[in-house]
């Protein structure tokens, strides 16, 4: 068995391989342990030991048994520590495991560890870790985008076969863009949000970053479904298949012209048209559309998702786990612990959260922001009363420099442009790599992702789409099998 | 646009004891969000209804039957004053 | 001159929903367990945990909706109302704010504002500082209480007075306990009252600047209490003064008010909906099976026994005890024929009485059934011992649970039915009583009442009163 080909394999591969005894589920898992422990990107927080992984492998599990997953550490592992990469839950145990772990657990799947994030996913380039950042494969002074960026790097980078995230604005199919992989945000509701660390609650949503589309949709798969413990979750009717597709014939695609302006590079904008002649090469229609108030969507965004945020983490006070920083009295108790507990991209989302909810701004803020909210999800009804499917890049740019674009709150939010709307209206979107093009103002090439965004539970149509649409782009670049890293 | 005070009082409301450097360097950030965030004013809601969350579902409930809670010592394990039983937290301070 | 003031008063009630499990997890409920050994990470608002709401919560709530008369919500949501304390586990509590699930209701003379549902808090248990490094004061929080499903009843500002606010809580507390679905015991703190007071002239339609009493926990406190605030309140107006907006205690050891001052700030609870939940749209059978299940009513109950013959009085305090109720209506069962009207005389006259007397006895804890009560009230209607000697045995059956025929017959108490044997004792009253006798012949007939003494003496309690007049008069020639 050559290294490089387990190395090269998608998960799909390697559980084929397990199944017809090419390969020992053991000797699977120690391989990938052994890249783990080599970690150069600063990818995981957390490494499995050799003797709790392999407790993981089930002998005669389902046809994912074996093949080893890496685990965005926003997600509760009974036992192992789980931090959403915040100094304030720095050495938490949970007691309880979260319904997405555990599904693939069952499913026979050994975790590798933990990887890294933007504290409680509030991020897009991996910079807000209390950990440090974990950095992107392609071009080691890069980020490797967020906040799902050690999930990302690590499939890129050739440290896990696949990943789990979690997706809010953009934290999956971001950071998959940047590093040139898969990544899926599945509907709202689709799989169970029950153990993710809430970051915006009506916005999170779990998702697979893998190599192919084809191993999207196999952990999809084995992730959807209702769960008792989320009463928002709601399971995909009909389950989830491979998908086969080769042609896009009588598929029609939309692109929003309107909101591909300004602030998207020219490299970007290439691979961008690029894909759109294989689409239509494929037998598919391309048309323009319009999605009249996608614009303000990152406005309406910062000020839904902070609001969330600020009371999802005001539980972090010090009383029952995690750090406490003060025992002087009891409002030292929390102003200090938090004070303390949390980065300055997580202060400065619970400040303005907590002041579009104060009294006298919930009108102004936070009520207009859920109205703009209700446009754009009638935007994508109306858009997608044509169209089979909206289209935009996934990212205005490629993987930017590590301190880049941390001096200006609002520049790093515009990362998120084309993948914010998508979030808000609820529905599923993947990211596929397009190819690769340099920066403006030059540098390495690096990978730019095709964003793909289907009706509320579309997700087998949006697979069968992407498939044959990978298949098109023959996208093989891959920075771990070209010796970029280790 | 926001003032000082209004971050000093919103700070408050969050429990966050900003050093006052971090109030200077919040007070322009925050600023400079909502400027951009104001534009929303822009978007027709008239006879808009909110969206709180894009769910197609009602009255997803849960049957009245007991599941097991934790052992006291698993709820307790990551307590940072756990005493007695019980998590202990200091009183609020005594007024003068 | 001077002007009159009134006082008005609105109520806010918490109460504890009697299911097995916790508003949002599956924790049991339970009173007086050591602390903290029902959670589960939903209910110590662990992180990444969501809530699921109990589908019986729901029930009962719309229960009470339907007793209360309230309109049920066709689509009722949950909001988070956000604050900082120790026993919030999440800092935000899960409540109903924008569309509570009951809404415009009225009980008796009052009307309801609205009702809904929310998670109760957690126990703190305020301790010495002993053991800790500063050596100031803590607190030991407890979640077992955290997240048990409570309804908030909140009425519009109809109450006058502190005697009203009793009496209209034991009718709010007795139409509750009928539906089963709370055990509204104030001493345990699962029927909790709040009460917003404030003063103004009479014949103004305007609310003065309104006071918060919190938590008290029984109606004679909150009666006292009240009363307490309306005097303190007409007193500040009265020296030209004005009400200061604060939350109060009562205390009812001293009879003192003191103001619960806090060094925070005024709370703003930013309140969002809950993105975690959604809607509950109740079904047209969800609805019919809340109104389905309404028993009998305080306020019908107590119409339906005055139909039948009982004084009002008695009928009141039968319909606002329900265990009273039943009592009472095991007594009509057991005995055919029984005049409901001094069945319910005895029940909440001398049987009531003779609990007290015996050291307040609980109704649960007597010893006399509705049967046997049914027994001795057949016994005394009967005419077979007299009303006295009914009483004698009442107080055998509550100290021992003595049946009440053994009493009659162990004691000799049965009345002398032998018209012979009463005969032979009224006559030789007749001849040992000349004085008497003379008045009565000469036209004084109220001392016959003598006569009647000496019979009844003679007799030992056991002769009818009746009988003993009828025979004195004949052998009197009156
Ligand atoms: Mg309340
Ligand atoms: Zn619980």
């Amino acid at each position: 068995m050559a290294v490089n080909e387990l190395l090269a394999a998608s998960g799909a591969e390697t559980a084929a391989m397990i199944d017809s005894g090419e390969v020992d589920a053991g000797e699977v898992l120690d391989f990938w342990l052994d890249r783990v422990a080599a970690d150069e990107l600063n990818g995981y927080l957390w490494k499995a030991d050799r003797e709790s992984a392999r407790a993981g492998i089930r002998g005669s599990g389902g046809p994912l048994a074996g093949v080893p997953v890496a685990i965005k550490d926003i997600f509760c592992t009974e036992g192992v520590p789980t931090t959403a990469a915040s100094r304030i839950l720095d050495g938490y145990i949970p007691p309880y495991t979260s319904t997405s772990v555990s599904r693939l657990t069952e499913a026979g799947l050994p975790m590798l560890g933990k990887t890294n994030m933007d504290e409680f996913a509030m991020g897009s380039s991996n910079e807000n870790s209390a950990y440090g950042p974990s950095l992107n494969p392609w071009d080691r002074g890069r980020v490797p985008g967020g906040s799902s960026g050690g999930s990302a790097a690590v499939v890129a980078g050739g440290l896990a076969p696949w990943a789990l995230g979690t997706d809010t604005g953009g934290s999956i199919r971001q950071p998959a863009g940047f590093c040139g992989i898969v990544g899926l945000k599945p509907t709202y509701g689709a799989i169970s949000r029950y153990g993710m660390i809430a970051f915006a609650s009506s916005l999170d949503q779990c998702g697979p970053l893998t190599r192919d589309v084809t191993d999207s949709a196999l952990l999809l798969a084995t992730l959807q479904g209702r769960d008792e413990m989320d009463s928002t979750s709601v399971g995909i009717e009909g389950g989830i298949v491979s998908p086969t597709a080769e042609r896009l014939d009588g598929l029609t695609f939309g692109v929003p012209r309107g909101l591909i302006g300004a602030g998207i590079e020219s490299g970007v904008l290439a691979r961008f048209e690029d894909t759109l002649i294989r689409i239509a090469e494929l037998g598919g229609t391309i048309v323009d559309i319009e999605l009249p108030h996608a614009g303000h969507a990152i406005s309406a965004y910062y000020v839904l998702a902070p609001a969330e945020a600020s009371t999802n983490l005001s539980r972090y006070d010090g009383v029952r786990y995690g750090l406490r920083s003060s025992d002087e009295d009891l409002l030292s108790m929390y102003e200090v612990t938090r004070e303390d507990g949390f980065g300055p991209e997580v202060k400065r989302r619970i400040m303005l959260g907590t002041y579009a909810l104060s009294s006298g701004y919930y009108d102004a803020y936070y009520g207009r922001a859920q109205r703009v909210r209700t446009r754009i999800v009638e935007d994508f009804d109306n858009a997608f009363g044509s169209v089979d499917f909206v289209v935009t890049p996934t990212s205005p740019t490629v993987a930017f420099k590590l301190g880049e674009k941390t001096k200006d709150p609002w520049t790093m939010y515009q990362s998120d442009l084309f993948t914010v709307p998508m979030s808000l209206a609820g529905i599923p979107a993947i990211s596929i790599p397009a190819g690769l093009a340099e920066p403006d103002g030059g540098g390495p090439e690096l990978p730019v992702g095709f964003q793909i965004a289907a009706p509320a539970f579309a997700e087998q149509k949006l697979l069968e789409a992407a498939f044959a649409l990978e298949a098109a782009i023959e996208f093989d670049g891959s920075p771990a099998l070209e010796g970029g890293v280790n | 646009m926001i003032e000082r005070e209004q971050v000093l009082h919103v700070a408050r409301l969050s429990r966050l004891r900003l050093s006052e450097d971090e109030i200077d360097i919040l007070t322009g950030e925050l600023a400079s969000i909502l400027d951009h965030v104001d534009k929303l004013a822009e978007v027709d809601i008239e006879g808009v209804e909110p969206t709180s969350h894009v769910v197609p579902l009602e009255n997803v409930l849960r049957a009245d039957e007991p599941r097991p809670s934790l052992d006291r010592e698993v709820a307790l394990s990551q307590a940072p004053d756990p005493h007695d039983g019980a998590f202990r937290v200091p009183s609020p301070q005594a007024e003068a | 001159m001077s002007t009159e003031y009134e006082a008005v008063i609105g109520l806010e009630i918490h109460v504890q929903l009697s299911t097995r499990t916790k508003m949002f997890c599956g924790c049991e409920l339970s009173f007086g367990d050591d602390p903290n050994v029902h959670t589960c990470p939903v209910c110590l608002a662990l992180p990444g945990v969501l809530p699921v709401p109990n589908a019986k919560a729901i029930e009962y709530a719309l229960q009470i909706g339907a007793a209360l008369g309230c309109d049920l919500s066709p689509v009722s949501t949950f909001d988070r109302k956000n604050y900082f304390y120790p026993d919030n586990p999440k800092a935000y509590q899960i409540t109903q704010a924008a569309t509570p699930f009951a809404v415009n209701g009225r009980l008796g003379d009052v009307r309801i504002h609205h009702a809904h549902l929310e998670e109760d808090a957690a126990k703190t248990i305020h301790t010495g500082g002993a053991g800790r490094i500063q050596g100031s004061e803590a607190s030991l929080v407890d979640f077992n209480r955290g997240g048990t499903p409570l309804v908030e009843i909140v009425t519009e500002p109809d109450l006058r007075s502190g005697a009203q606010v009793r009496e209209w809580g034991q009718l709010l507390r007795a139409t509750i306990k009928q539906l089963g679905v709370s055990d509204v015991n104030m001493e345990e703190g699962s029927l909790r009252c709040d009460a917003n007071v404030s003063i103004r002239p009479v014949g103004s339609e305007e609310l003065g600047t309104k006071t918060e009493m919190k938590n008290m926990n029984s109606f004679r406190f909150i009666e006292r209490g009240i009363e307490a605030e309306v005097a303190r309140q007409k007193e500040i107006v009265a020296s030209g003064g004005t009400v200061v907006q604060e939350t109060l205690h009562f205390d009812p050891a001293t009879g003192e008010l003191h103001s619960l001052r806090s060094k925070e700030e005024a709370h703003d609870y930013r309140y969002l909906p809950e993105p975690d939940l959604v809607q509950v749209i109740p079904t047209q059978a969800m609805i019919e099976e809340a109104k389905a299940s309404l028993p009998e009513l305080p306020a019908a109950r107590a119409a339906r026994y005055e139909g039948l013959g009982v004084n009002e009085q008695a009928a009141l305090l039968l319909s606002f005890e329900v265990d009273w109720a039943e009592y009472f209506e095991g007594v009509l069962e057991s005995r055919d024929g029984i005049d409901p009207r001094v069945a319910a005389n005895w029940v909440t006259g001398e049987f009531a009485a003779e609990l007290r007397k015996q050291g307040d006895i609980p109704l649960a804890e007597a010893k006399v059934d509705p049967a046997s009560l049914a027994t001795l009230i057949g016994l005394v209607n009967d005419r077979k011992i007299s009303h006295g000697a009914g009483k004698t045995v009442l107080e055998s059956m509550v100290s021992d649970g003595a049946d009440p025929e053994t009493v009659v017959a162990e004691k000799g108490l049965e009345q002398i039915s032998d018209s012979g044997e009463l005969e032979k004792i009224v006559i030789q009253a007749i001849e040992d009583n000349p004085k008497p006798v003379e008045q009565v012949r000469s036209g004084n007939e109220k001392a016959i009442g003598a006569l009647v003494g000496a019979v009844m003496k003679a007799a030992q309690g056991r002769a009818d009163g009746g009988e003993v007049n009828r025979l004195l008069r004949q052998h009197l020639g009156l």
